[in-house]
């Protein structure tokens, strides 16, 4: 069994390094995942299904084969039990990475998440160091009502003593969970379930990702366009169209929101006077608007025109697929946005 | 809780300040001693030394603005704090804006020189609805918002109007306009102090011409044997400007209302022209100096003037002063006395002249004119008479000094 997995994923990996190596979001987590647990015993991998079902959405495929159950651990339904585990091992020595099969689910394992890793640090006076990742998919997928079509960043970013990070293309994914499970803190993964699909290239050579950079995905000179996650793809998307109206946009993608690079956002903000933020959470306390303050606070003098947040309507999800999608942010309101905010 | 940073005085003279340059901005910590920002007072430019601590979480005098002594420049506190209620209420000082700004506008219109209507007045720069960044844009460039045309929603002003904005160009085209400059600490200074000597000191001019043959042979022979760090003519000046005042020390003296100060050291001012106004650094206890010494002294004066680092310390309580324009080919010409003294000497070209002297034969030769302004309220014109003359003589003969 073991030996078969091998040999699948060497082809695997043969033919994908011929193709410049363009892999999913998906097998850009499980590499990373891999790498890590390859390089250092003591990361290990714990959720619902992840082991013998290769993870709910298949991000864990072929790793219980290559680790054993001491390493790929399968776990009741009880989210406050298995991520208070995982806490309580990252502070006995090990770095366990905790899977959440979604964040909705999430929320019952929040006071393990707040009051113990994001504080232990701190109130041990250093003593004990909190080395843990939790990641899954975060935000609205399709056809799952309020109660599972949640973005739930703000109350990861709310929190001092936790790192949060949003990847929304392959590379990104890869190197910033690299770069979680070798940090020596809690660190929280927004992954997107729509997006485990999307395929992106990868290098071959290991790399990591910091923490605190965000990457302009597109340069422009007209409007900047601020986002993180999934609606990355729906700006870039808007640009293109936008372009063909001669507006120029500029894409900054924040990967890590907290901590946040407050830097690249004046930096864009200052060189395009217009900016408009995308969230697909909810607009209060979220980090769209966090953004908005960032730039109103640092750049006031720079702007040209007031700031735009597109964000989710402040409503539970409708379960009509219509409303749906109109609760959301969409291309047609981040296109229109641009244009406002450039008097167009 | 939030705490005031006021503006100090940085020399004894100065009421107001212009803040050149921040040296610290909102968020950072500040340290007793630290240097929050350089100043230009009336006289110098000065670095502002906290003597508070705290952190800075606004900065309420920009760069390029104006600070009264007691007005709020910056305010330390925690971040977020809400400061607003430290301030004076914005009502009290806009109104007296508003007041002078009315007064402004209707010059022109009472002038009646404008053939055509003037334009009826606008939307005035407040009441205009700009973005910040056009706002911010319009004052880099010296534009006057209210008379750009704004494209955005309602008439908003944006940076393409500013980018757009073309002055409108002057019926009398070939006509250079007039320019306004706005009055720095320095130049306010300058005008005040001058304005209240001439006008609260009654001055008068002694004039007379000095021989130069002598102290120019002077001065040549001895620059000879040194290599370097020849001795300028002015410290000439203040050395026998010295000798004559030990000799009449009520033209070293300061009228103080109710008394008269005679000073005991003889500290000599020399008008120092610094392109956009003048300082007098002064040589402290010229009587008891060389010249060597005292040209020394002037010599790192002037280098601070030029640098700007001159301090309140190097330029104020001159006993006397001295301004010399020869270099510029005046002749002579009367200054206003610098308080607090009582006499300022000003010196003239030293130029080649022919003279009657007493067996009326003519020769050639160097001559200086000068003239003393007196105050009269502590100098009679005959005691200046005599201090005129004893500097004439002495420098005519400088071996007189030694008797």
């Amino acid at each position: 069994m073991n030996h078969r997995y091998r040999l699948c994923m060497k082809t695997c990996f043969q033919t994908e390094t011929k193709r410049m190596a363009e892999i999913t979001i998906r097998d850009a987590i499980r590499q990373a995942i891999d790498e890590e647990m390859t390089r250092d015993e003591r990361v290990f991998l714990i959720g619902e299904e992840v082991a013998e079902y290769n993870g709910a959405y298949k991000v864990s495929r072929g790793l219980l084969e290559k680790y054993g159950d001491m390493r790929i651990k399968d776990t009741p339904i009880t989210e406050l039990g298995f991520t208070g585990l995982g806490v309580g091992a990252a502070l006995a020595g090990l770095r366990p990475i905790v899977e959440w099969m979604t964040f909705n689910f999430a929320l019952l394992a929040l006071d393990q998440v707040i009051n113990n890793a994001a504080k232990m640090r701190y109130m041990s006076g250093g003593q004990f160091s909190c080395p843990i990742v939790f990641r899954g998919p975060n935000g609205p997928a399709e056809y799952l009502s309020s109660q599972h079509s949640q973005a739930l960043q703000s109350f990861f970013v709310h929190i001092p003593g936790l790192k949060v990070v949003a990847p929304s293309t392959a590379y990104d994914a890869k190197g910033l969970i690299k770069s979680a499970i070798r940090d020596n803190n809690p660190v929280v993964v927004l992954e997107s379930e729509l997006a485990y699909g999307w395929k992106g290239e990868v290098p071959e050579e290991e790399y990591l990702v910091p923490f605190g950079k965000a990457d302009v995905k597109r340069e422009g000179k007209d409007v900047s366009i601020i986002v993180h996650g999934k609606p990355l793809r729906m700006v870039l998307e808007a640009a293109d169209i936008l372009a063909t109206e001669g507006i120029s946009v500029e894409v900054v993608d924040l990967r890590s929101l907290s901590p946040l690079d407050e830097e690249t956002i004046e930096q864009t903000v200052q060189k395009t006077n217009r900016a408009v933020v995308v969230d697909e959470s909810w607009p209060m306390c979220s980090v769209g608007s966090h953004v908005v303050s960032v730039i109103s606070q640092r750049c006031f003098f720079d702007l040209d025109a007031p700031v735009a947040l597109i964000s989710s309507e402040h409503v539970p999800m409708p379960y009509n697929h219509t409303l749906e999608l109109a609760a959301q942010p969409t291309v047609e309101k981040i296109v229109n946005a641009a244009k406002q905010v450039c008097y167009k | 809780m939030a705490e005031l940073v006021q503006m100090v005085a940085l020399s004894p003279t100065m009421d107001e300040g212009v803040i050149l340059e921040w040296k610290k901005s909102v968020g950072d910590v500040i340290a007793v001693g630290d240097v929050l920002c350089e100043v230009e007072t009336d006289k110098a430019s000065m670095d502002y030394e906290s003597n508070q601590k705290g952190e800075i979480i606004a900065i309420i005098k920009d760069k390029g603005n104006s600070a009264k002594v007691g007005d709020v420049i910056a305010i330390l506190g925690s971040k977020g704090e809400d400061y607003a209620h430290l301030l004076p209420s914005p009502e009290s000082s806009s109104s007296q804006t508003n007041a002078s700004e009315a007064q402004a506008d209707t010059t022109p219109a009472t002038s009646g020189l404008n053939s055509t209507a003037p334009s009826p007045i606008g939307e005035s720069a407040k009441t205009k609805k700009a973005s910040p960044l056009a706002r911010k844009l319009a004052s880099i460039q010296g534009i006057d918002i209210s008379s750009v045309q704004g494209s955005g929603p309602n008439g908003k002003i944006i940076k393409r109007d500013i980018e757009a904005y073309q002055p409108q160009p002057s019926r009398t085209s070939s006509v250079q306009g007039d320019t306004e400059i706005p009055v720095t600490g320095t130049r306010a200074a300058i005008a005040r102090r001058l304005s209240e000597s001439k006008f609260a000191a009654p001055h008068y001019y002694l004039k007379v011409s000095i021989d130069m043959t002598r102290i120019i042979a002077a001065r040549a022979s001895f620059n000879k044997k040194r290599q370097k760090n020849k001795v300028g003519m002015n410290a000439f000046f203040l050395k026998f400007v010295a000798e004559a005042l030990k000799k009449h020390p009520m033209a070293n003296a300061s009228w103080q209302g109710d008394t008269i100060k005679i000073y005991g050291s003889i500290d000599i001012g020399t008008a120092v022209d610094r392109g956009n106004g003048l300082l007098t650094p002064i040589v402290r206890d010229c009587g008891n100096k060389g010249i060597v010494d005292i040209d020394s002294e002037l010599s790192v004066l002037i280098e601070k003037v030029n640098e700007g680092t001159l301090r309140p310390g190097d330029y104020t309580g001159a006993t006397f002063t001295i301004s010399n324009l020869g270099s510029f080919g005046v002749e002579e010409f009367s200054a206003i006395i610098n308080p607090p003294g009582v006499a300022i000497l000003a010196i003239g070209q030293t130029k080649q002249t022919p003279v009657v002297d007493e067996k009326g034969e003519i020769s050639i030769r160097p001559i200086m004119k000068v003239t003393l302004s007196c105050d009269h309220r502590v100098l009679d014109g005959a005691e200046a008479g005599r201090f005129i003359a004893y500097l004439k003589a002495a420098m005519e003969d400088p071996m007189q000094i030694l008797f």
